[in-house]
């Protein structure tokens, strides 16, 4: 099971903010989990959008980052404070 | 110094105790962002913030060392608040001491325009209809760049 984490707008997408998820063993990288999350919510690509960083157990990483050995997985807009 | 936290900010408490830090200092330089009453759709009645631990942290303290690598700098602090905020209320609090004006000018001018654009924070805005997401504008990104531009030169 891993912990992926939907910040900022994308929690009004997902209707909720975390889940625990047993990633299916086909899902390799960042960038298919990416896919596959998308069509499960039917998000209609804006879990796609470039601007949607993740971050594997706190560090940003690319598209093509495996996911194994991954323990929390987080999808991040567009950040800023002030 | 960094501190997030959900507790209201005392901006005038937060300089005095900053001023007895730095009692070397020429100049200190202050900057208090305070939630806007107005919002792009209608009256703010609360604002919410995200932030994402350790990452949000992190990257503030690495900001806070460049600011320290930059320019010449006897203390530096920085505040921001999280979860629930009324319009009005201190959101950000930065602090730069140094020997010189310019420094700590310039310093607490980058610190904010990094926690405009690259902080992890999020933030939605309530109004009495809706509650939405507001992410930075292209104002905020251009004012961030003119510190990579400079970096470049």
């Amino acid at each position: 099971m891993q912990k992926i984490l939907y910040f900022g707008r994308l929690s009004d997408i997902t209707g909720m903010s975390e889940e625990m998820l047993e990633i299916p063993a086909e899902i390799e990288t960042a960038g298919a989990l990416r896919e596959w999350l998308d069509l499960r919510f039917e998000a209609s690509g804006m879990l796609l959008d470039p601007t949607v960083r993740i971050a594997i157990d706190r560090e940003i990483t690319f598209d093509t980052a495996s996911l194994n050995a991954a323990t929390e997985i987080a999808f991040m807009p567009p950040v800023g404070g002030g | 110094m960094l501190r997030i936290s959900a507790t209201p900010i005392d901006a005038g408490l937060e300089l005095a105790q900053f001023e007895q830090r730095a009692p070397h200092a020429g100049g200190i330089v202050t900057f208090s962002g305070q939630v806007r009453p107005a919002a792009s759709k209608g009256s703010v009645i609360t604002l919410h913030l995200q932030a994402y631990s350790p990452m949000t942290e992190d990257g503030i303290e690495a900001a806070i060392a460049e600011a320290n690598d930059r320019w010449a700098l006897d203390q530096v602090l920085v505040l921001h608040r999280i979860g629930d905020m009324q319009p009005g209320e201190t959101i950000v609090f930065v602090a730069t001491a140094s020997k010189h004006r310019r420094a700590a000018f310039e310093a607490a001018d980058f610190l904010m325009d990094y926690l405009k654009t690259e902080a992890v924070f999020w933030k939605q805005e309530k109004t009495e209809t809706e509650a939405y997401w507001i992410e930075p504008r292209d104002d905020d990104y251009a004012d961030a760049a003119r510190w990579t531009k400079k970096e470049s030169v």
